[in-house]
């Protein structure tokens, strides 16, 4: 079989450029054309009747699958209407791309061995980028925890006159014996704090 | 009072719950309900999810990702008969309110409209057939087609636009290119010129208006009064597993449609309303669509429409099997719905009353004892009586004076001169 009977030609629908840009590198190197990146703001609807693509990737977080989905009813005209890419009939592949947030649209009539290595890849771009964003989100979350830490331990300080030491232990007790995180504890003592003020 | 609560409703199943909504104003009774602290009377610990389309709200809740949402009126029955992209059951025992529409045209469109009949500026009853003239003398003159935007194909947008054209011999599949554009980017479209006009929720044709780059032409109570708008939905499946947390959340909703029903509260709520977690939009636009103003055409003028917004008056939020079927006749008459089917007994899947009387019951509300209605014989309020009780209702006209009646829902469609009929009419007389 040819390459060129493979090849499909995809449109992405991306809000993070980065991403795109990494998705666009494997999709190519799988063999695909990618006609178009569309973000935020394009016309989507002239940008689809240009190109024509046989798939279109989404971001979930992209307002425009609603127009994406208006298209297919009005696409009497043209003479193969795009489709959400579904592999069986009990929205397996919906509920996997719900989790990774992209989702595709097909040429209607289109087989889903030719789209689902499209798919599988997208969404293991977006995991991986998940995973990283959730990455940073904790460590977001560590300083911060450590910041309200801080905190609570400088009141202790000054309310039992104690030194740094002694107010983390002196926390780290109250905290074992209630079965409660320190950050927990921290957080009651600042309000406390506030409302004695 | 926990204590009374706990004695009095069903304990339900799940508690920790993620709803979703769109940043529409009539979100409001979601918001209302988690903030002013209605879920939480009844045990639900409830996480409000702002989401990017219409689509993500239903393949959301169709897998689970979502317990419910905030959704198109139509998008319930759409989805269990599987048209448009995902099929599965859905219901709805709540709707969330009445009106809030309106269609918006440009400053440039507007212009044209009023040198063709300056008395568009009063009487909006006139406006799609001015819009019919100017359409037919483009079309004389080969200029390209007028462009027109709707939310989303089966919404109250799409089809009260259609109705609204059809009206003044417009068709909406020929005479003009129709699209669909999310929300929040409506009014920037209209700026840009990609667009001529659109049909949209508020708050985003008085933001239009106000920011002066677009004419709220009619309202969408005026081309239908008091018509249905958003509902809260579950599917089937989630319903059968979860009840008491469904009964649960529909008390909740009701106690915050009727909070939010209160002028006084909406206008201190706008505050809460406009931050970024919910519409995210200036509070003074919010404020004033809640007021029901109308910043009419000249840019000078408002009106005042006393039921812009409806929450919970006029029986708002019982969940009429007849609202659903006046959704198939235009899925009908538009040609999504390809296939015969029995409109009746569809709408008593998706749309149940029972669910909204037990709720009601426990709460000590009156509710209809039956379940259709006709539509369009009422010019102004009027007082429903059945079985012992009074409800005042709101009016029900439709803007050409046309008349809806349950049990002759294929007659009425057959009535209708602009149509794109995709299935047999005789064929679906015997389901009907």
């Amino acid at each position: 079989m040819s390459k060129d009977k493979q090849q499909l030609n995809i449109m992405l629908i991306d809000e993070l450029p980065e991403r795109s840009m990494a998705m666009e590198k494997l999709l190519t190197n799988l063999g695909h054309r990618i006609v178009a990146t569309v973000s935020a703001g394009d016309d989507l609807t002239t940008m689809v009747n240009r190109y024509l693509p046989d798939v279109i990737i989404i971001d979930m977080d992209s307002p425009d699958r609603d127009t994406i989905e208006h298209m297919h009813s009005i696409s009497a005209e043209r003479p193969r209407p795009i489709v959400m890419f579904t592999n069986d009939d009990d929205s397996e592949t919906i509920q996997k791309a719900v989790k990774a947030g992209v989702t595709a649209y097909v040429v209607d009539g289109m087989h889903p061995n030719r789209v689902m290595p499209i798919l599988d890849t997208a969404m293991a771009r977006f995991n991986e980028f998940q995973a990283v964003r959730d990455e940073l989100e904790k460590t977001k979350n560590t300083l911060e925890e450590r910041k309200l830490i801080d905190r609570a331990k400088g009141i202790v300080m000054k309310q039992s006159n104690l030194d740094e030491d002694a107010a983390h232990k002196a926390m780290q007790k109250i905290a074992m014996s209630r079965n409660m995180k320190l950050v927990e504890l921290a957080k009651s003592i600042i309000a406390a704090a506030e409302l004695l003020k | 009072m926990t204590d009374v609560v706990k004695t009095i409703y069903p304990e339900p199943e799940k508690k920790e719950l993620t709803l979703g909504f769109i940043p529409l104003l009539d979100c409001c009774v979601l918001v209302a309900a988690k903030e002013k602290g209605f879920f939480e009377k009844y045990g639900l610990d409830v996480t409000l999810q702002k989401e990017a389309s219409w689509a993500n709200i239903r393949d959301k809740v169709s897998v689970g990702a979502l317990d419910g949402a905030h959704m198109l009126a139509a998008m319930p029955i759409a989805t269990t008969l599987g048209l448009g992209f995902t099929k599965k059951p859905m219901l709805t025992a709540f709707s969330m309110n009445l009106n809030g529409n309106a269609i918006t045209v440009s400053n440039k469109l507007y212009e044209r409209l009023l040198k063709l009949d300056p008395s568009i500026e009063t009487q909006p009853e006139k406006t799609p057939s001015v819009l019919k003239q100017l359409i037919d003398q483009d079309k004389q003159a080969n200029k390209p087609p007028l462009c027109f935007a709707m939310v989303y194909p089966y919404s109250s947008h799409n089809y009260e636009l259609r109705y609204w054209m059809a009206t003044g011999d417009i068709d909406p599949d020929n005479d003009i290119n129709l699209r669909a554009i999310p929300p929040q980017y409506m009014v920037e479209n209209l700026k840009e010129g990609q667009i001529d006009g659109f049909c949209v929720g508020e708050p985003w044709n008085s933001r239009a208006s106000q920011l002066g780059m677009g004419k709220i032409l009619i309202a969408g109570y005026q081309i239908w009064n008091n018509s249905p708008e958003k509902v809260f939905a579950v599917t089937r499946a989630w319903a059968e597993k979860f009840p008491n947390t469904h009964l649960c959340l529909i008390m909740a909703l009701l106690e915050a449609a009727q909070w939010i029903d209160i002028d006084d509260n909406r206008q201190v709520f706008a505050d809460v309303l406009a931050t970024e977690h919910y519409i995210s939009l200036d509070a003074d636009i919010i404020k004033s669509s809640f007021a029901g103003n109308i910043h009419h055409a000249n840019g000078k003028d408002k009106s005042s429409l006393a039921d812009f917004h409806v929450y919970h008056r006029y029986l708002a939020n019982f969940p009429w099997c007849s609202h659903a079927c006046w959704y198939m006749t235009q899925m009908i008459r538009w040609g999504q719905l390809k296939t015969e089917i029995d409109m009746k007994q569809m709408a008593e899947s998706v749309y149940r009353p029972d669910i909204y009387r037990r709720a009601a019951d426990l709460l000590g509300l009156g509710y209809p004892s039956f379940n259709y209605k006709m539509e369009g014989i009422n010019n102004s309020d009027w007082t429903l009586q059945n079985a012992g009780n009074q409800f005042n209702l709101g009016a029900d006209a439709y803007f050409d004076g046309r008349i809806f009646d349950p049990d002759n829902l294929i007659g009425y469609i057959e009535e209708t001169d602009i149509s794109r009929l995709a299935i047999n009419l005789n064929q679906a007389k015997k389901l009907n």
